[in-house]
């Protein structure tokens, strides 16, 4: 049986402050599939998964995006997250004030509440939210302290990855959660994702770079360059990448282009 | 979600614009000597009162109204105001049951617990509808234990001694021009008198309302603390809308003997003016609270979102050793409102010690300043005093200013100030978002922790109402 497609992205184009960056991308990601999106620094990655999560400042010019079957630019940002898709931050954005238990508490039940499944108390949260600390080796003090204040690199890191265990996402979309992780962290933070996956989902992350993929291996690798993906290929190419770097996937696009 | 999205969240319209339609006695627009002695007159005051108000209304006359606050409206028009309005009673009102139904009616749409039955467990409030006292409920509960707690009508005619003895003793009636103008003209007000060693049972509550247009309210309120006695005090304001300004300038003067504390909360909802601007109440008042005794402590905690308009700065002198000062202060201002708020803190006996937390939200093209004195006198040995200014602003057509005044005359003082200044940002909305909760939610999130530290001062009712409170003026301005 085929499996479910979660995402389809069709010539999606997108400007930010009148730039164009995305410049016509396709992707199509089914269920229990691992997709690694990889390329240089400004190939537009990071404008794909916040555009795909509806950030204000990106705005779509053309394409389509359909997720499991909706109209994702019908759907306001909040709506999206309900509905099952989540952004790991590149950068996680502090919260000064807010406490990270309630926080999260509000962002479950509110996701919760869109599936039509209870809602937790602060009790039951609680007890909620200690096996998925210990899934990710942080300490449960770390709930009392304000949303990424003060915390380091790892730490922000380590609590996007909490979040997306306490949220259940079908489809994670993880912006460079490798950078910024020491060995040990990185190998904490893959273990965990890895342990969140199951048939019923998927996940795109977009990295620079290998090591990630040592842990979570995935089953199609794509290389964006200058807004646009230009190569596809299975695990191995991103072993190529990290031995011989972007340059000859480039020229080998600008070669079948001319042609 | 831009900024437009956040500036409708705290479009949320006014609910308490209502008028009564009810009749009053009001005394012609203007002022005088002749209009003073009619107030007077109508109030059956002793002549010493009547003499203090004519002396402070000779010293207004030789005042000018104060300039540097960083606020602007046209000029005020003194002439242009009824200084006098009160509900048109038929008869002396001996008991609840023969208070106006159209009156209590406005109470209940208010929220307001007139029925002793049916306040809330342990609230003694007392109404003032314009310039009169309506109505002060468990009054007799409280005077079992020697408590007074009435309208200022009646504790002048009740207890002359006591008023006369504090009136004026900690604001005095040339202290600024606005609390000139309140001691020629007050109408009302509350008293309240704890005796020695008496913790008042019950929270004190005093529910303030501007009904008529065109008239000021100048309301006065004096508590006294004496040695080793504890109130906590409760002030709500709300007024009709109107699209011309009104003029609230009260008078509020607190007194702790030795050991005494008297904790001030307020929760300011008063009209403040529509989303361009017009009309709403210029809430200029003076409050100020005198630690006479050793050990004594006064705390004010304020939370302030209505005003087109505030001005005022609850200060504590620090008269006796080891005395205590506290400010806290939650300022909100959307639209066109202006705050220019802070406290004063005189540390004038040895190891006294203040604190100031201040927690000002501008939204919308609002103007929000803290101002803030901390003085430290000659002989006011290891005075400590520490500082806390936040702003949050909201939106790009807001300001928030910081003006602390520091003046240390003591070198064993000890002051600190801590200031900063964040903004809702639409990467934080959007982080909201990206995990399901929606920019109502998110503000209300950022703004309850912005406020936390102030809400955990207020006495439960009242934090329940100022978190709801806070969330209702922002309602819309993300959206």
């Amino acid at each position: 049986m085929a499996r479910k497609t979660l995402l389809e992205v069709r010539g999606l184009t997108a400007r930010v402050a009148g730039v164009e960056i995305l410049k016509g991308i396709d992707l199509s990601v089914r269920a229990g599939e691992v997709h690694a999106i990889m390329g240089p620094n400004g190939s537009g990655k990071s404008t794909f998964a916040k555009v795909l999560a509806g950030h204000p400042a990106y705005e779509v010019k053309g394409g389509e995006v359909l997720f499991e079957g909706r109209d994702l630019f019908d759907m306001a940002p909040e709506e999206r997250a309900r509905a099952g898709l989540f952004l790991g931050f590149q950068y996680p954005v502090e919260l000064p004030g807010v406490t990270t238990s309630s926080f999260l508490r509000l962002a479950y039940n509110t996701v919760q509440g869109a599936r039509g499944r209870d809602e937790l108390d602060p009790l039951e949260f609680d007890d909620y939210v200690q096996d998925k600390l210990k899934l990710l080796d942080m300490d449960p003090a770390f709930l009392e302290r304000s949303v990424n204040e003060g915390f380091s690199g790892g730490e922000k890191k380590r609590n996007e990855i909490l979040q997306m265990a306490i949220l259940e996402p079908t489809l994670a979309i993880l912006d460079e959660t490798d950078s910024g992780l020491d060995i040990d962290a990185l190998r904490i933070v893959a273990n965990g994702v890895s342990h969140l996956r199951s048939p019923d989902n998927a996940l795109v992350l977009v990295t620079h770079y290998q090591r990630l993929l040592n842990y979570l291996t995935p089953d199609f690798v794509h290389v964006m360059d200058q807004g646009r993906i230009i190569k596809t290929g299975g695990k191995e190419l991103a072993l190529e990448l990290e031995s011989r770097g972007y340059d000859w996937v480039a020229d080998e696009y600008r070669t079948r282009q001319a042609a | 979600m831009s900024s437009a999205v956040l500036q409708n969240l705290v479009n949320q319209p006014y609910r308490h614009g209502f008028v009564t339609d009810i009749e009053a006695d009001v005394v012609p627009k203007g002022l005088s000597e002749d209009v003073i002695r009619l107030i007077s007159k109508k109030k059956s005051e002793p002549e010493w009162l009547l003499e203090f108000r004519l002396q402070a209304y000779r010293h207004w006359l030789t005042m000018r109204e104060p300039a540097w606050p960083n606020v602007k409206y046209p000029k005020i028009d003194f002439q242009d105001i009824s200084y006098y309005s009160a509900p048109k009673a038929k008869k002396k009102l001996a008991s609840m049951d023969e208070v106006d139904p159209e009156l209590l009616r406005t109470f209940e749409k208010l929220g307001v617990p007139m029925h002793e039955q049916k306040a809330l467990a342990g609230v003694a409030v007392d109404v003032i509808f314009d310039s009169v006292s309506v109505t002060t409920t468990y009054k007799h509960r409280l005077a079992e234990v020697g408590i007074v707690f009435c309208s200022f009508s009646e504790a002048v005619r009740d207890h002359p001694e006591l008023v006369r003895k504090y009136l004026g003793s900690v604001v005095p009636p040339g202290d600024n021009f606005y609390a000139a103008l309140n001691s020629a003209v007050f109408t009302d007000g509350s008293f309240c008198y704890i005796p020695k060693g008496v913790r008042c049972p019950m929270e004190l509550s005093t529910y303030f309302r501007i009904n008529t247009q065109e008239s000021g309210q100048f309301e006065r309120t004096l508590i006294v603390a004496e040695d080793n006695s504890y109130v906590s005090y409760l002030e709500g304001c709300t007024a009709p809308k109107f699209d011309t300004n009104q003029l609230h300038a009260a008078v509020v003067e607190l007194i702790a003997l030795d050991n005494a504390e008297i904790k001030y909360s307020t929760v300011q909802n008063w009209y403040a003016g529509d989303e361009k601007g017009v009309g709403g109440i210029y809430n200029f008042v003076t409050k100020r609270g005198l630690c006479k005794g050793v050990n004594s402590k006064i705390s004010w905690t304020q939370v302030e979102t209505g005003s087109a308009i505030t001005w005022k700065y609850p200060s504590c002198v620090l008269l006796g050793d080891n005395a205590i000062g506290e400010f806290y202060s939650v300022a909100l201002t959307n639209h066109h409102q202006q705050a220019d708020t802070g406290t004063k803190m005189v540390h004038i006996g040895r190891n006294t010690r203040s604190t100031i937390v201040s927690k000002g939200i501008s939204a919308g093209f609002s103007n929000n300043s803290y101002r803030g004195l901390v003085k430290i006198g000659a002989k006011a040995g290891n005075a400590r005093n520490y500082s806390v200014c936040d702003s949050l602003l909201i939106g790009d057509k807001c300001g928030a200013n910081t003006f602390p005044y520091i003046q240390v005359n003591n070198n064993s003082a000890q002051v600190e100030h801590e200031a900063s200044t964040s903004k809702i940002g639409e990467d934080q909305l959007f982080y909201f978002a990206q995990r399901g909760i929606g920019a109502e939610d998110a503000v209300s999130m950022i703004i309850n922790g912005f406020c936390r530290e102030v809400f955990t001062q207020l006495p439960m009712e009242f934090a329940v109402e100022a978190t709801k409170l806070l969330g209702l003026k922002l309602e819309g301005s993300v959206g």
